[in-house]
């Protein structure tokens, strides 16, 4: 099939979409680094002074800059490990023959149709609220004090509210995964004598394996991109517990109107980006292979 | 060890009774074959002996003990599957001593076994590589390494040769055969191939709907078929089954003539035909024949008896070799000329 010919037609014709995407992705990184050389902020318009890197000496010595990063880590590493451990136990029970498994697995992935904002005003106002949550009230069934989730551990409740709405998507890679597990497999594994927990070790896990680097692959591009769980439940406080670099990112633009910083702080965040996105490439995307 | 008894074993699908009942004695060292056509319950025969399956009814024993309520790996079987089931993330070695390692063996004596094992299967080249990089018949060999090295008391091979083509199938029955008398361990063999069934086994078990309609040698069943089924089933190609004047004229309501027992000849013979299709397989030609009177005929002749599509063909049945059954299929004794 791939004659001469069909090649350089194949080119020509695929050379329009590749002109656009790549104009798409360049024109914006160009006018955020041109910006993030200059003095520009909304508050003082007029002349925009050349500034060299002094927006991402500022950008990078701001203590809140350290803060923002180890809090992307922690928010991105603790949803992933929720959704991943729970999206395995989730697709193994919804595996099982029950009754009215087809009404069970709409409910099971419902929290993923349900819009970031909806769903985290949901859990602050219904769940995490101290006078009136859910949680408030089992606090004061059980006697205890009730928690102020959004003050006092603001970080490990987005991760909460984040990963409730990314474990239907893992349950739902899995379970398919775990669906075209060859059944003569499982057989033969019993006949060897394997038991229900080393035939989960030795044959469903490796066979989850690629769905399981799908998973992460996905969710961590996702992830890195937080933002409207945070604003509208914590607005990065209390302080920077809560922020992550896409909220400080807004934070410097449109909260301290600082153009500038913003997108020197929008250039470093790509390249951690990238830094994340080769490590994760190098070590799971050998799965994908073969 | 591995004498294997099923006693009034049924069982049922929801609705569907797929065995109604079973009774089956097989002895230890031999080679059963299942044989049947599709549907007919082999598979879920060998897989209730294996314990994949749980039993409706009935009671099975293996070394006279009941191991009906055994789970799959107390009983002390190994399987052969059809689709091979080997485990795509292990090495071949792995494969094999998965079992082993199962059984929490001494890792040494492991590598013994997998070494000896695949030794034995022309397997030592391929012991690093995954299932994956292999060949249809390398991984059946794979697939009964894994069995061969736990030392079962019994082999189960569920259509194992159906996905190979025609060569190799041929190849791994005679490994198979070779393997049997080597271990002399029971094998309990499911196939539809009733070639398959007549070169390995030492026992044939004929089954249609779920019932046994006749055990025996392979040349038992060929020369005395128990019943219309069993004639029909058993022989390639198909014994003529003949209804009518001619099976009246011999006491019976059919009866049946193997196309080998036929004496073909261009000038006279007891019917005459006309050939419709002349299968030329070399040494043998499968002669398809349209008969006056008793319809579509199939004769084995010699290769070289040359007759070619339309043309008169005489056919004289051998009578000695013939077949009477009543209007129940029951085979009525001795096939002599009838009163």
């Amino acid at each position: 099939m791939a004659t001469f010919h069909t090649r350089s037609a194949a080119r020509l014709m695929m050379a329009p979409s590749v002109l656009l995407l790549f104009a798409w992705m360049i024109v914006p990184l160009a006018t955020t680094i041109y910006f993030s050389t200059l003095n520009y902020n909304l508050l003082s318009p007029g002349d925009h002074a050349f500034l060299g890197i002094t927006n991402y000496q500022y950008f990078l010595t701001d203590p809140a800059f350290f803060d923002a990063l180890i809090n992307t880590l922690l928010l991105v590493g603790g949803v992933l490990f929720i959704t991943i451990i729970g999206g395995i136990g989730f697709a193994l029970l919804l595996d099982q023959q029950i009754y009215g498994q087809g009404i069970v697995r709409i409910l099971a992935i419902a929290p993923f149709f349900v819009m970031p904002t909806v769903a985290a005003l949901v859990w602050k106002n219904m769940f995490m609220n101290p006078v009136n949550g859910l949680f408030a009230y089992f606090f004061r069934l059980a006697g205890m004090e009730p928690l102020d989730w959004l003050a006092s551990i603001p970080l490990f409740s987005i991760i909460i509210i984040v990963a409730w709405q990314w474990l239907p998507f893992a349950t739902l890679i899995l379970l398919t995964s775990l669906q075209s597990l060859d059944e003569e497999q499982k057989e033969a594994a019993e006949m060897d004598g394997a038991s229900a927990f080393s035939r989960f070790i030795y044959l469903t896990l490796p066979h989850m394996a690629r769905a399981i680097t799908v998973v992460i692959l996905i969710e961590t591009i996702f992830l890195l991109s937080v933002f409207a769980e945070i604003l509208v439940t914590t607005n990065g406080g209390p302080g920077t517990d809560s922020t992550n670099l896409t909220y400080l990112i807004y934070s410097q633009a449109l909260l301290q109107f600082d153009i500038g910083g913003a997108s020197a702080g929008g250039i470093v965040a790509v390249i951690l980006a990238n830094i994340v996105a080769i490590f994760l490439v190098r070590i799971v995307g050998k799965n994908l292979e073969a | 060890m591995g004498s294997i008894t099923i006693r009034n074993v049924s069982k049922t699908f929801g609705e569907a009774k797929v065995i109604p009942n079973i009774d089956l004695e097989i002895n230890d060292g031999e080679f059963v074959v299942f044989v049947g056509p599709s549907g007919c319950g082999k598979s879920t025969l060998l897989r209730l002996i294996a314990g994949l399956e749980d039993v409706s009814g009935g009671q099975i024993l293996i070394d006279g003990k009941d191991v009906t309520e055994a789970a799959p790996a107390e009983r002390g079987l190994a399987m052969v599957f059809q689709s091979y089931a080997l485990y795509p993330h292990m090495s071949v070695r792995n494969n094999i001593a998965f079992p082993l390692k199962m059984a929490n063996m001494d890792q040494a004596l492991i590598n013994k076994k997998v070494e000896g094992a695949a030794k034995v299967l022309n397997l030592t080249d391929y012991l690093d590589r995954r299932p994956g990089q292999l060949s249809g018949g390398q991984r059946q060999r794979v697939a009964i390494g894994r069995a061969i090295v736990r030392e079962p008391s019994a082999f189960l091979f569920d259509e194992p040769l159906s996905n190979l083509d025609a060569a190799l199938r041929g190849t791994m029955r005679l490994e198979i055969s070779d393997l049997h008398y080597q271990l002399k361990t029971t094998m309990v063999y499911v196939t539809h191939d009733q070639i398959e069934a007549m070169t390995m086994a030492d026992k044939i078990v004929v089954l249609n709907r779920g019932n046994i309609e006749q055990v025996g040698s392979p040349l038992e069943l060929y020369k005395s078929p128990r019943n219309l089924f069993v004639a029909g089933f058993i022989g390639s190609p198909r014994m003529n089954l003949i209804e009518g004047d001619y099976a009246r004229s011999k006491n019976a309501k059919t009866v049946g003539i193997r196309p080998e027992h036929l004496l073909p000849s261009k000038q006279s013979g007891l019917w005459r035909g006309t050939v419709t299709v002349a299968e030329h397989l070399g040494a043998d030609t499968f002669l398809h024949a349209n008969v006056d009177g008793l319809g579509p005929i199939t004769a084995r002749v010699d290769g070289e008896f040359g007759v070619k599509h339309g043309e008169t063909v005489y056919l004289t049945p051998d009578e000695s070799k013939l077949h009477r059954f009543d209007d129940k299929g029951l085979a009525l004794g001795p096939a002599l000329t009838g009163a």
